[in-house]
């Protein structure tokens, strides 16, 4: 929910597969609540790659993996395609992630994560492999997250790259401010756009 | 510059944000039951009411059973969201066609049917197949929750805009090959994330040819594509489905929009930020063999080797053919499926039943399938009636149901059991999709119809 987002320093859960969807974030059954329930959502994350059909966890699935752990998800490219379900920001972020890296991500999933103050981390193929590696060689290596100079760092490595976020979304992630308080505001621009139409 | 959707977006540009996104107007704005219940309380707890009540239209579809809809809903937990849409709809004003209603379906279907979804438009529902207007010759295209709350709010929505990308398609598609065949092939070509960041226009002599149910049908994929939506400039075609249309404009008003949509065009000089283009005879029948609608191929083809895919994807490729249990290197031919889906918001209109039953004609479902048959909208089997398609159908061995999304995401009680095979007219074969532990093989109503009438994967061009 509205939080104010500045560095975050964390180990990482990963997940190098590529074209994550949405509905295997959250599926389908779990959208039929009329409420936004984070920690439902979050329960269920990932559902059918961390569960069995009879509730007990799949033991090779990274989120029932003790080894790792964190509020950093990192996927491979393409992450949040597929479906506009917002349920799926609501389920990663009530999980406790905070921020989403990977080399590429679906348009709308993307808007939903900023939405819902985590950060989506937009990095090369490159920085993406390497720290999948790091994480491969030590599941307790941890990434930088700095905010305010947009830079990500694999602290394992070093290696750093700065990432793309919009002023304005940048301003509302720092400061725990949505759109709606945005739009509220510009009523009577809205009221004169639809006049002189 | 000077494309149609430079003119359609900037037109619709409130303010820009410096260092930031545009306010965009939405001229019409659709919601269903299960991405608007919270953006309502977004409102409720902000203690403030729907800025333009009259440009927005809500309708009951992913829930909706599609059997019995004169009866309560048995499934609480989808009666209890259905209600809530009707509940919100009451409370804050907005137009509202409940189950049973004439005017029910499923949105992207009603909307153009229905003269709701106009060429110029902005639009935009909480669902990411709301691409599917562009055909009219809008800008359409899915939103978050947080969004829907935006323009319930205040009619626009912040946004950055989208790239733009013409696919051009040109000649003539070869008999038995449908829209729905273009889209995925387009998609083989250009994988689920070529698309991303860009809005399509399509453009081309194929697409020209296609009537108004197929360019649906295609708008619809875009997101498919990873496009934010797709659209085609309103041409003669368009204008004449419109015509008469229960709430498209009248008398003069329509002579004024006609004449305004005739602009409504990309300019000769237009340039485009990506520009692909297709030729039509390349194409032939298609179906999917892995676990995203990029994982398409000619249906007489074999599915790709591992040496053909790139290390990074080797993962996601095994994955997903140890979810779909085919083989690299191996055709689909004659594989026997268990389930066959005509329906969605990709292929649940008239044209669609039309196709289907050109194969069913005279032929008899197989015994061991199981077949869905779920119009698009109440207009749809309206209409199928007319034309006595549901005789047809019947004499064949096949059932029509009533209206609603159904199998395409079984949030109702239309779900694939785990392990049965698929052949679905849909718009995803993700894991899981029909039903926990489905698989789905997406493919065109006639590749359907094939498939029902054989019990195995076929090609259709064999039944024509």
């Amino acid at each position: 929910m509205k939080q104010k987002f500045d560095t975050i320093i964390s180990t990482c859960v990963p997940l190098p597969l590529e074209n994550v969807d949405t509905d295997q974030i959250i599926p389908a059954r779990f959208l039929k609540a009329v409420t936004r329930d984070e920690k439902f959502f979050g329960d269920n994350l990932f559902r059918d790659w961390r569960y069995n059909s009879d509730g007990s966890p799949k033991k090779d699935f990274v989120l029932n993996n003790p080894l790792y752990g964190g509020c950093v998800l990192v996927a491979g490219r393409n992450f949040g395609s597929g479906s506009s379900r917002e349920h799926a920001a609501w389920a990663i972020a009530g999980y406790g992630f905070r921020v989403v890296i990977s080399s590429f991500f679906a348009d709308i999933h993307k808007n939903n994560e900023l939405n819902n103050f985590v950060l989506p981390v937009v990095v090369s193929e490159g920085f993406l492999q390497n720290l999948f590696a790091s994480i491969d060689k030590n599941p307790k290596a941890e990434v930088k997250v700095d905010l305010p100079s947009q830079t990500v760092t694999n602290l394992a490595t070093g290696e750093s790259e700065k990432f793309q976020i919009n002023g304005y979304k940048k301003y509302c992630m720092e400061n725990g401010i949505d759109d709606i308080d945005y739009l509220l505001s510009q009523k009577s621009a809205i009221s004169a756009f639809e006049n002189n139409k | 510059m000077n494309t149609l959707f430079d003119k359609i977006w900037d037109s619709h540009v409130v303010s820009k944000i410096k260092d930031g996104p545009e306010q965009l107007y939405i001229d019409r704005l659709y919601c269903h039951e299960v991405t608007s219940p919270q953006a309502f309380d977004e409102l409720r707890s902000r203690g403030i009411k729907c800025f333009r009540p009259e440009k927005i239209i809500c309708m009951p579809d992913h829930n909706t059973p599609t059997h019995d809809q004169d009866k309560p809903i048995a499934d609480p937990v989808s009666k209890r969201q259905v209600d809530a849409l009707e509940r919100n709809a009451k409370d804050f004003g907005l137009t509202y066609f409940g189950m049973m209603n004439p005017k029910n379906g499923i949105i992207h279907v009603v909307g153009p049917e229905r003269g709701l979804s106009l060429p110029g438009m902005t639009i935009v529902c909480g669902d990411s197949h709301t691409s599917t207007h562009g055909a009219m010759g809008a800008v359409a295209f899915g939103i978050g929750t947080s969004e829907v709350g935006m323009v319930l709010a205040s009619q626009c929505i912040l946004q950055q805009k989208p790239k733009s990308m013409r696919i051009s398609v040109q000649g003539e598609l070869a008999k038995g090959v449908l829209p729905k065949d273009v889209a995925l092939y387009i998609m083989k070509n250009i994988t689920t994330s070529g698309g991303t960041g860009y809005f399509i226009e399509y453009a081309g002599s194929t697409i020209r040819n296609m009537s108004m149910e197929g360019r649906l049908t295609l708008c619809n994929l875009s997101i498919e594509m990873g496009a934010r939506g797709g659209f085609i400039a309103p041409d003669e075609k368009t204008f004449e489905y419109l015509k008469g249309r229960e709430y498209s404009p009248k008398g003069s008003e329509w002579d004024k929009a006609v004449a305004y949509w005739r602009t409504l065009r990309s300019g000769d000089d237009a340039v485009f930020d990506k520009e692909i283009a297709f030729d039509a005879s390349d194409i032939r029948p298609m179906i999917t063999y892995g676990t995203n609608p990029g994982m398409g191929m000619a249906i007489d083809a074999h599915i790709p080797s591992e040496s053909s895919i790139p290390e990074e994807g080797l993962a996601s490729f095994r994955k997903s053919l140890a979810y779909t249990g085919f083989k690299p290197e191996e055709s689909l031919i004659g594989k026997k499926i268990d389930y066959v889906f005509l329906g969605a918001c990709t292929n649940g209109r008239i044209e669609d039943f039309r196709a289907f039953a050109s194969i069913a004609k005279g032929r008899r479902k197989a015994p061991e399938v199981t077949a869905w048959l779920v119009p698009g909208s109440w207009e749809v089997l309206k209409q199928i009636k007319s034309e006595g398609l549901d005789k047809v159908l019947e004499a064949a061995g096949f059932a029509i149901r009533q209206p609603g999304c159904s199998a395409c995401l079984a949030m109702n009680d239309d779900k694939i059991p785990a392990g049965k095979y698929c052949v679905s007219t849909s718009n995803r074969n993700f894991e899981g999709r029909q039903g926990a532990g489905s698989i789905t093989l997406l493919a065109s109503p006639l590749t359907a119809a094939a498939a029902a009438v054989s019990g195995v994967i076929t090609n259709p061009l064999t039944l024509l």
